[in-house]
């Protein structure tokens, strides 16, 4: 590589330059390491890591506050909503990349990225303008007529049918998380070599046989990754679930009830957190967001690049 | 039944399912952008973006000073976040191409990019606004260039990695220096892909609304001064759609179509460069 043209003094400064900013990004996550930890210092020194993590308290004027709601309506949304995305996703995929006419491959993949495009804001009005009150008027009273006589399954739908709750949040968030798992999925898919799936079909496998038992274990890897980077994006959303969530510190068995999640507790009350013990609070909630979708990020990275060395073997 | 009729069916299930599926995808497309331009070109009108907020009740308001802010705090971000994204990029393109540090920090920015947004909001209110004392539009223009920063990044990276390493070789064999094959030679040949990885990242930042709540704030007057809170129209769109008035609602979505119209039109055109340049 061109080291000795560095003697050019030019040269060294631009390089500095480019380093400097390149090394930006290191400072970037290091910065908000440092300044959550230690803005979040003071709720760490009183409730402690495992105490603040299990508590179900989130009481302002007690101040005495506990992450666990918050958490639960995080895990539970971004599970349900995973659970209603994926299989539509990798239909998408599997549409796309096996079934669809060539003329409407580009047009059908570009129409679902642009769903991608569309901010989470107008997912979030959307959800409550037109979403909700479908949902409270026609879907969640059916699902409860059909489940009322199934035990178990009936406590999930107890109470009445709000539109701002649980279910509803995750509908929005799954069509959120849609787009991204479909199109990681279809690069995956679109690796799996041809003559692979010749060889299946000259055996004499239908297309479907082709995709279940070839195309779909070679490109697992890579389709995997694409649901755990889904599941980041999920956990950090905002907007979408902040109009339709409520914000409401309980844990409820209901998928009909309202609740919160860290990214709703954080947009409603960061604002008008008036001691410093309820702020600090919330920059810890957001210090266990940032570390738990740091985590599960690095997972999907991990993931996407032994995809990625797999396939180019 | 026989074996055969059996494998036909369940194939025939499943790629009926999976067209189902794409079907679903589309539907809520136009389901969700259908709803926004209907709401919204109802509630266009010029009043909107030539007069400031009224108060509830009173007739005739605009959000003019939402347009102007959404517009400022997006230009500071761009002028920020672009270039640190584009040197950086060079640095892992050219420099540091093939060490390790410029895989480490590719892969950061790779998880910066998906990194809930309204972390950085309370990342940058502990920086840029518990110093000051109030919100301000520079912290929200910081806020929004700091997720702008890794999407420029790495596609500079990308796409300074497709110029071919023989086009460099050409012009160090006539004795050019590096940062002069960089700016006149690979910097000419990757223009197109890096202007399309600038459009798409405004457009991933245009309509942020999380990480601006509590950095700029929102201000219903009318105000250049970035050391001010500052109103932006996401922000806007959420205080006024869980607002209680009607008319709140209205210039809400007339305030949503406009944003995802500016935002489709970006990506779309991002696309295109794309396709017609990288065939």
């Amino acid at each position: 590589m061109a080291t000795a043209s560095k003697k050019n003094p030019f040269d060294l400064i631009f390089s500095s330059i480019t380093a400097i900013s390149s090394f930006s990004v290191i400072l970037i996550v290091i910065g908000i390491i440092y300044v959550l930890v230690s803005e979040s210092s003071l709720a760490i020194g009183k409730f402690g890591v495992i105490k603040f993590l299990t508590s179900i308290d989130w009481d302002p004027v007690k101040e005495s506050f506990g992450a666990l709601t918050n958490i639960y309506g995080t895990v539970i949304t971004t599970f349900l909503s995973l659970i209603m995305a994926i299989p539509v996703a990798i239909g998408i995929a599997i549409f796309v990349t096996e079934i669809s006419p060539n003329f409407l491959k580009g047009p059908i993949g570009a129409a679902i990225e642009l769903l991608a495009a569309v901010p989470s804001i107008i997912y979030g009005m959307w959800g409550l303008f037109t979403l909700s009150p479908i949902m409270s008027n026609y879907i969640e009273p059916a699902l409860k007529k059909i489940t009322a006589s199934i035990p178990l399954v009936e406590i999930l739908f107890r109470g009445t049918p709000m539109g701002i709750d649980i279910l509803t949040a995750s509908v929005i968030l799954s069509i959120m998380i849609i787009p991204f798992t479909a199109s990681i999925s279809r690069d995956s898919f679109n690796l799996t070599p041809a003559v692979v799936k010749e060889s299946a079909y000259a055996l004499g496998a239908t297309k479907w046989e082709v995709v279940k038992n070839v195309v779909i274990p070679y490109s697992k890897l890579g389709v995997f990754g694409g649901i755990v980077l889904s599941l980041g994006r999920a956990l950090g959303e905002t907007m979408a679930v902040a109009f339709v969530l409520g914000n409401n510190h309980r844990i409820t068995t209901s998928l009909l009830d309202a609740a919160a999640t860290i990214t709703v507790t954080l947009a409603n009350e960061f604002t008008e957190a008036d001691k410093d013990i309820y702020l600090s609070s919330l920059f810890y909630l957001a210090l266990v967001l940032f570390v738990m979708s740091f985590i599960i990020l690095a997972a999907a990275k991990f993931f996407l690049l032994k995809a990625e060395r797999k396939y180019s073997r | 039944m026989t074996c055969e009729q059996r494998r036909k069916i369940e194939g025939r299930i499943a790629l009926t399912l999976s067209t189902l599926a794409a079907l679903l995808g589309l539907f809520w497309l136009v389901f969700i952008l259908g709803d926004v331009l209907v709401h919204g070109i109802k509630a266009l009108n010029p009043s909107l973006f030539l007069n400031d907020p009224t108060p509830p009740g009173v007739e005739g308001g605009g959000l003019r000073n939402a347009f102007i802010g959404q517009l400022i705090i997006t230009l500071c971000a761009t002028l920020i976040g672009v270039p640190v994204g584009v040197l950086g990029g060079t640095f892992l393109a050219e420099y540091a191409r093939g060490k390790k540090i410029a895989r480490i920090i590719s892969i950061l920015s790779d998880i910066m990019v998906s990194v809930p947004s309204i972390v950085i909001g309370t990342f940058i209110y502990a920086i840029l606004v518990k110093p000051v004392g109030h919100f301000n539009g520079w912290a929200g223009a910081v806020a929004l260039a700091i997720i702008m920063i890794p999407v420029v990044l790495r596609t500079t990276e990308d796409m300074l990695s497709l110029v071919p390493w023989t086009l460099r070789e050409a012009a160090f064999a006539l004795g050019a220096p590096y940062y002069k094959v960089i700016v006149q030679v690979v910097y000419r040949g990757a223009a197109t892909g890096i202007l399309t990885g600038i459009l798409l990242s405004i457009a991933r930042v245009a309509g942020e609304t999380a990480p601006l709540l509590f950095t700029s704030f929102n201000n219903s007057f009318f105000t250049l001064d970035m050391k001010q809170p500052m109103s932006s129209l996401t922000v806007t769109i959420f205080q006024y759609a869980m607002g209680p008035y009607d008319n709140w609602h209205a210039q809400a979505w007339a305030a949503a179509f406009v944003i995802t119209m500016f935002i489709l039109i970006l990506t779309i055109v991002g696309r295109l460069i794309i396709k017609w340049r990288y065939r």
